[in-house]
C-alpha cells in the first residue's frame, strides 16, 4: 500500500500578521514558516506508523508551492518518508492545489492520501475533499483514528457533537486531526538522512486558479476591555443585556 | 439559474444554521435577480420542507432515498451536482461545518467552480463576486474574488441573526442516479452526546481552562451554563488532561466557534486559544491574574477567583431572569 501525505507550509502560529502592496499581499518578511501542524503531527506521523508496522510499503510527501517551500518539505522528510515531491505551482487557490496534486497522484496510483483537517493560514479545510472528488474516491473528513487491515480501512471521524466509526475499502482520501497520532520530534539521524532523500520537482499542470484575493484587512482593534468589580456581577449581567444584547 | 443550498437536517428537523444558509442564499438570489432552491436528502416531512419558504427558499428538491437518511459525503455531492445541472444554478451555498466541509468542496471540484470557505459576510456583487472570509485563524480577513462561472461558498455559522419571514416553499421530488459505489462507506458505530446544542451552533458558550484546577470544579461552570442555556467548551490542556471530552476543546487545534457570548474562565488567552474564539461577538474574561493576556481580547473583564466569581455570576443571571 502506497501512501501520499499532503504537506503545506504555513506561517508559525505566533506570527504577527501584516500585509504589503496596499493590503494585497501577505507580508512574509521576518515570518518563520512551519509544516502545517495537522499535516505534520497527525497525517505524516500516522503514515509513518503504518509503514513501520508493515502495513504501508511507501510514504511519499507532496507539496504544491514555489522553491521557497523546499526547507519546510525537507523538515517533513526529516521525520520520515522515502521521497518528497514539490509541484512547482502557486498555492493560493484550493482548487488549483487539489487539481495539481490529483494530476500527480493519478499517475502514481496511491492507495491512501492523507492530509490535514485544514491549513492554519487560510483555514479552508477543502483540499482533501476536492482531491477525493478529482480522484473519484471516497473522502472521510476529520478523522481521529485510522487503522488499515489489508485493503479495509477503519476510521473514526468527528461528527456534529460526537464521533462515528466508518469502514471502507481503499483507495481513499482522509483528512486528519487530533487523535490520529502523537506528534514526533525529528532526531539527528532523520535530519541527516533527509538531506540526501530525493526531492522531485514536478512542473505545474496547466490548471488555472478559480479565486483570487482582492485585498486583506486586519480586524478593528478591540476598543478596550471594561473591567467589572468581582463583587458586582449584577452589573455584568445588566451590561450583557442592555449594551452587548447577548442575553 | 438559481442559488442552490444544501439544507442540512437532523432526523428530519432542519437546523437553525440551515435557515441561516438559506437567508444568506436568498440575499444573493435577490442581488442576482433569481430564486433559491434548497436540497433536502432522506426522510423529511413535506411540512418541514415547505417551512423553508419562511427563510427564503422558493423550491425544495427532495431526494427521498432512504439511504440518504445518514450523512454520506459522496452521495450528497452527487445529488447537489445533479441539482445544479438541472437548475443551471450559478451559485451554491453550504455551511462551514463538519458535513458542509466534507461535501461542498467536492461539489466545487466536481463543477470546476471557485470556492470560498467560511464566508463571514454577504458577497459583494457590485463588481464581480467578492466574498469576505476570515484567515490566519481569525487574525485577518481576506476579500476573495471568485472568477469561475459557478460560485461556491460555505458560510460560517452564526454570522447573521436569523430572521423568519413569510412564505411556503414548493416541494418537488428529485431522482438522482446513484450507484453502489456511492454507498461504499459503512457506518459501524455512532457515539453522540445528546441533549446539548453542538458547540458550533451555540450562541452562548461558557469555557474553562487550567485555572479551574480540576474536573471536580467544573460544576460551577455547568451551573452557569445551565442558567444561561449555554454550551460548554474548554482550553486544550483541559482536554489533554481528560478533565473534559476532546470535542469541547476550542482553539487552533480544536473547534472554531463564533458565539454571541463567550465566557472564558481561568484561561490565559494564548494565541492558539484565541484563534478558535476571537470571532465571538462578546467576550467576558474571568481570571485571577490582572496581567492575563486574554483581557486584551475581552469586552468585559472580571479579576477574581473562578470558584467565587462564577457562582456569583450564576446567581446574578438567575435573578435577572426572574425579574425580566
Ligand atoms: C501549535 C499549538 C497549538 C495549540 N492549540 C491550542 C488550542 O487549540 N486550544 C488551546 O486552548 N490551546 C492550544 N495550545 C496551547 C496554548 O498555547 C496554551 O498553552 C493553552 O491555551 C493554555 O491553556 P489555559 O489557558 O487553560 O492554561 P494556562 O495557560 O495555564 O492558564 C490558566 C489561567 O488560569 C488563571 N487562573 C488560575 N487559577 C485561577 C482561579 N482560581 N480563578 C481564575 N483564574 C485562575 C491563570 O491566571 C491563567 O491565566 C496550542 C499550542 C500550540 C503550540
Ligand atoms: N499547497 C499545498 N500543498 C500540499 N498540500 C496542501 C497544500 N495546501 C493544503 N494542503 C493539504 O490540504 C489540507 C487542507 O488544507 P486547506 O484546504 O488549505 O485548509 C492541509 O492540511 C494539507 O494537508
Amino acid at each position: 500500500m502506497k501512501i501520499l501525505v499532503c504537506i503545506s507550509q504555513v506561517p508559525d502560529t505566533t506570527t504577527k500578521i501584516a500585509f504589503s502592496d496596499n493590503n494585497t499581499h501577505f507580508n512574509t518578511q521576518g515570518v518563520t514558516f512551519i509544516i502545517n501542524p495537522y499535516d505534520e503531527w497527525y497525517a505524516l506521523v500516522r503514515a509513518l506508523e503504518l509503514k513501520e508496522s508493515g502495513v504501508a510499503t511507501a510514504v511519499h510527501l507532496v507539496t504544491v508551492g514555489k522553491a521557497d517551500t523546499e526547507p519546510v518539505i525537507r523538515k517533513a522528510l526529516a521525520l520520515g518518508g522515502e521521497e518528497a515531491i514539490r509541484i512547482d505551482a502557486d498555492s493560493s487557490d484550493t482548487y488549483m492545489v487539489a487539481a495539481q496534486i490529483a494530476e500527480y497522484a493519478r499517475t502514481e496510483k496511491y492507495d491512501l492520501v492523507l492530509c490535514g483537517k485544514e491549513s492554519i493560514d487560510y483555514n479552508n479545510g477543502a483540499v482533501g475533499a476536492m482531491l477525493a472528488q478529482l480522484l473519484d474516491v471516497n473522502y472521510i473528513g476529520f478523522a481521529t483514528k485510522i487503522d488499515v487491515a489489508g485493503t479495509e480501512v477503519t476510521v473514526n471521524r468527528e461528527i456534529e457533537g460526537g464521533e462515528e466509526t466508518n469502514v471502507c475499502s481503499l483507495p481513499l482520501v482522509i483528512s486528519c486531526q487530533k487523535g490520529v497520532a502523537e506528534a514526533r520530534i525529528p532526531n539527528m539521524r532523520g535530519i541527516m538522512a533527509a538531506r540526501t532523500k530525493p526531492l522531485k520537482v514536478v512542473p505545474a499542470a496547466a490548471i488555472s486558479a478559480l479565486t483570487t484575493v482582492v485585498s486583506y484587512e486586519l480586524p478593528p482593534a478591540k476598543t478596550g476591555v471594561k473591567m467589572i468589580d468581582a463583587e458586582n456581577m449584577d452589573e455584568l449581567v445588566s451590561l450583557l443585556h442592555s449594551n452587548a444584547k447577548v442575553i | 439559474m438559481s442559488v442552490i443550498v444544501l439544507a442540512e437536517h437532523a432526523q428530519g428537523i432542519f437546523k437553525k444554521k440551515t435557515f441561516e444558509a438559506l437567508q444568506y442564499a436568498a440575499k444573493i438570489a435577490k442581488d442576482l435577480g433569481t430564486t433559491v432552491t434548497a436540497i433536502a436528502a432522506g426522510n423529511v416531512a413535506d411540512s418541514e420542507m415547505q417551512g423553508l419558504g419562511a427563510y427564503g427558499a422558493q423550491k425544495v428538491l427532495h431526494i427521498a432515498d432512504a439511504r440518504l437518511n445518514d450523512f454520506n459525503a459522496r452521495a450528497y455531492t452527487k445529488a447537489i451536482i445533479s441539482a445544479v445541472q438541472k437548475e443551471s444554478a450559478k451559485v451554491i451555498v453550504g455551511l462551514h461545518d463538519v458535513p458542509g466541509k466534507s461535501v461542498i468542496p467536492q461539489v466545487a471540484a466536481g463543477l470546476k467552480a471557485g470556492l470560498v470557505s467560511g464566508a463571514i459576510a454577504y458577497p459583494d456583487t457590485s463588481n464581480g463576486f467578492v466574498v469576505r472570509t476570515s484567515v490566519f485563524s481569525g487574525k485577518a480577513f481576506a476579500n476573495v474574488s471568485i472568477t469561475s462561472d459557478i460560485k461556491v461558498i460555505t458560510v460560517m455559522p452564526n454570522t447573521y441573526p436569523v430572521v423568519k419571514g413569510e412564505g411556503s416553499a414548493t416541494v418537488e421530488q428529485f431522482q438522482v442516479a446513484f450507484d453502489d459505489r456511492d454507498f461504499s462507506i459503512q457506518v459501524k458505530a455512532v457515539n453522540k452526546v445528546t441533549g446539548t446544542v453542538p458547540l458550533s451552533e451555540a450562541e452562548l458558550v461558557v469555557s474553562g481552562g487550567r485555572g479551574m484546577k480540576g474536573p471536580e470544579n467544573w460544576y460551577v461552570l455547568e451551573d452557569l451554563a445551565k442558567e444561561l442555556g449555554a454550551s460548554l467548551a474548554c482550553s486544550r490542556p483541559v482536554a489533554d488532561a481528560h478533565w473534559r471530552p476532546h470535542y469541547e476543546h476550542v482553539g487552533q487545534t480544536g473547534g472554531t466557534i463564533r458565539p454571541n457570548l463567550y465566557i472564558a474562565v481561568g484561561i490565559s488567552g494564548a494565541i492558539q486559544h484565541l484563534a478558535g474564539v476571537n470571532g465571538s461577538k462578546t467576550i467576558v474574561v474571568i481570571n485571577k491574574d490582572p496581567e492575563a493576556p486574554f483581557f486584551k481580547a475581552a469586552d468585559y473583564g472580571v479579576i477574581g477567583d473562578a470558584m467565587e466569581v462564577v457562582p456569583r455570576l450564576t446567581a446574578a443571571v438567575k435573578k435577572f431572569k426572574e425579574n425580566n
